[in-house]
């Protein structure tokens, strides 16, 4: 830090363990590329119908199949659909759906890890059976099934991946809980009759924020992954809505894979990038959480 | 050590259970009537003989009654009918597909465990020069790009531009069979599908490593004066394995998922393919039958690590 030794340290009033976080993060370089990559995308994704001519699903005749141009950035498709248009709309989709997704898993995690650590033995046990049992599936098997069972579209996606997320964030939480449960603040809460809910928002749910930050902006990028393996399968969202998934599905046909790659190669790069981007914020979060970090 | 393998098994067992009921319920609430799964599509019934049927496989009864019915069928290896192709049982249809998903996966986990066991001692004693950066990098892109994605790119510069494999099948078609010829079709998806675990491998491998390499018998043995690739090979890395062995096993179950990928890429005739197929074509019986031998193999492989492990390390009582 260069600021520090302009500053007289004896004012200095002592920093709070959230702003000591938010420092940490800041000092991140790989967090800060990640941001740096996150902020743009998400803002050309969410107001690209203000400033890009074409619409996802707009059929330009006289554009079928060609290359990047002047008019077409990133070429377009077999129909003479603008990519980079379909790449824009497919990024707000995956956004959305993984956004959604995440929400979800978070509130069922959060109040089964919760329901797992207060609820006594019985309880517990059989909760954390039930979060074996869906951790010993192989997650894409899963997911296939489910899916065939909720069909396509951004709805059952939603749910199909909501469903599949949760058991990882209610083991973290429910550990969390047990070792909080026995606290002396806790203790004291529950002595002056602290009800459930009191306990767990009041004390629960501040205690855990760490854990669900760090578990949301990972959880994300994995969801965005979901989502475009279950479309590149031919499930998850279906044509004619664009998704990074399902434009990479394209190309499982030969003609387009070996003759068109800009077709399929661009919404690849998005997702990689996105995705590695945000597993830096992640990163970069989960470290600054971290208060042995510093000691490093 | 016999009564750990025993409570292993029982509880492997359990969850083997569990997951048939976990299945059962899910396709039960699937649309559809379960009759038509139990119908030879190839033999028309009449109303009457439909109705024996029906009371013959207890679709009448209580679901509780249904799925006691149904796991006795199943133990005795009928899963019905493949909806779609018409007449084909269902567990013929799936064991023929268990080879080839694991010889791909197979041989897939076979390179990630030598290239991701080697470069993660390599870049831990050589912690942070230059290919340790490099490596570092890779790998955090390796675990990040998704099996799907790989596939395509693997497909298209090897397949396509540079034409050094075949693009996709098990074997060429019309040619009489061959070893050499699968393993040519082989080599591309299995080095594809190994990138993401040998990345995760080396991770933990120089993890592992870092930290044995600072214990007190490490420096025991260097002031014995034993050659340092000795300390390195013998001392060091067979106690930083010991964690690798459980991430090995663990990830069989994630190599699953991706073998789907590249099956279906590269048209490999396994299990994934069978179950993307069966999925886009709602064949409930097939999705069943799949997905329980999945789950059985899943579970047995972790077992077996389970096992091993303890055999491995002894400080685990498995008392």
């Amino acid at each position: 830090m260069t600021g520090a030794a302009i500053e007289p340290p004896a004012i200095q009033r002592t920093k709070g363990p959230l702003r000591r976080a938010l420092d940490r993060f800041i000092e991140n370089r790989a967090a800060r590329a990640g941001l740096f990559i996150v902020i743009p995308v998400v803002i050309a994704v969410v107001t690209y119908h203000w400033w890009w001519p074409y619409a996802p699903n707009a059929i330009d005749l006289k554009a079928m199949n060609k290359g990047p141009s002047a008019t077409h950035w990133l070429g377009s498709d077999g129909v003479g659909r603008d990519v980079f248009a379909r790449l824009l709309q497919g990024g707000r989709i995956s956004l959305v759906v993984a956004v959604c997704s995440v929400a979800i898993s978070i509130v069922i995690g959060f109040l089964v890890g919760a329901i797992a650590s207060f609820g006594g033995r019985v309880v517990d046990a059989t909760a954390m059976r039930f979060v074996d049992l869906a951790m010993t599936l192989p997650p894409v098997i899963f997911l296939l099934v489910l899916a065939s069972i909720a069909g396509t579209g951004i709805a059952p996606t939603i749910l199909v991946i909501s469903l599949l997320s949760w058991p990882v964030l209610s083991r973290m939480v429910r550990a969390r809980l047990l070792e909080l449960r026995e606290r002396d603040f806790v203790v004291a809460a529950r002595g002056m009759g602290a009800g459930l809910p009191h306990l767990l928002f009041r004390h629960g749910l501040p205690n855990c924020i760490d854990i669900l930050v760090v578990y949301a902006t990972l959880q994300i990028a994995n969801a965005i992954l979901l989502e475009a393996g279950l479309s590149f399968l031919g499930l998850g969202i279906a044509p004619p809505e664009a998704s990074w998934g399902n434009m990479l599905n394209l190309a499982r046909s030969t003609v387009v894979l070996e003759q068109y790659p800009w077709q399929w190669m661009f919404p690849g790069a998005a997702l990689v990038l996105t995705v590695l981007a945000i597993n830096f914020i992640g990163d970069g979060l989960r470290d600054a959480f971290d208060p042995r970090s510093d000691l490093n | 050590m016999l009564s750990f393998i025993a409570r292993r098994c029982a509880t492997g067992l359990l969850m083997l259970v569990a997951l048939s009921l976990l299945i059962f319920v899910l396709l039960r609430l699937a649309p559809g009537d379960p009759i038509d799964a139990y119908i030879n599509p190839s033999m028309p019934m009449s109303a009457s003989d439909l109705e024996t049927l029906r009371d013959r496989l207890g679709l009448d009864q209580p679901l509780p009654l249904q799925y006691f019915g149904w796991l006795r069928a199943a133990l005795s290896g009928d899963f019905g009918y493949s909806i779609q192709r018409s007449g084909v049982r269902v567990l013929p249809l799936v064991m023929e597909r268990i080879g080839p998903t694991a010889l791909l996966m197979g041989m897939g986990l076979a390179i990630a465990i030598i290239i991701g066991i080697a470069a993660g001692i390599y870049s831990a004693v050589r912690r942070n020069a230059w290919p340790d950066i490099a490596m570092s990098v890779l790998s955090f892109i390796g675990i990040s790009s998704p099996a799907f994605l790989t596939a395509l790119l693997g497909l298209y510069f090897f397949s396509v531009l540079l034409h050094w494999a075949p693009s996709g099948g098990m074997q060429t078609a019309g040619a009489p069979f061959s070893i050499a010829d699968v393993l040519a079709h082989l080599i591309l998806p299995a080095c594809l599908l190994s990138i993401g675990h040998a990345a995760l491998i080396m991770r933990y491998m120089r993890a592992s490593l870092l930290e044995v390499l600072n214990q007190d018998y490490v420096r025991t043995a260097r002031a014995k004066g034993v050659r340092e690739f000795w300390v390195i090979i013998k001392h060091a890395t067979r106690n930083a394995l010991l964690p690798v062995i459980t991430l090995i096993g663990s990830t069989v179950g994630i190599a699953v998922g991706g073998a789907i990928f590249l099956e279906s890429v590269f048209n490999w005739p396994g299990m994934g393919l069978l179950l993307v197929n069966a999925v886009g074509t709602r064949d409930y019986p097939v999705i069943m039958g799949a997905t329980l031998v999945i789950g059985v193999c899943v579970i047995l492989v972790n077992i077996l690590t389970d096992v091993a492990y303890a055999f491995v390390d002894p400080r685990i009582q498995v008392a």
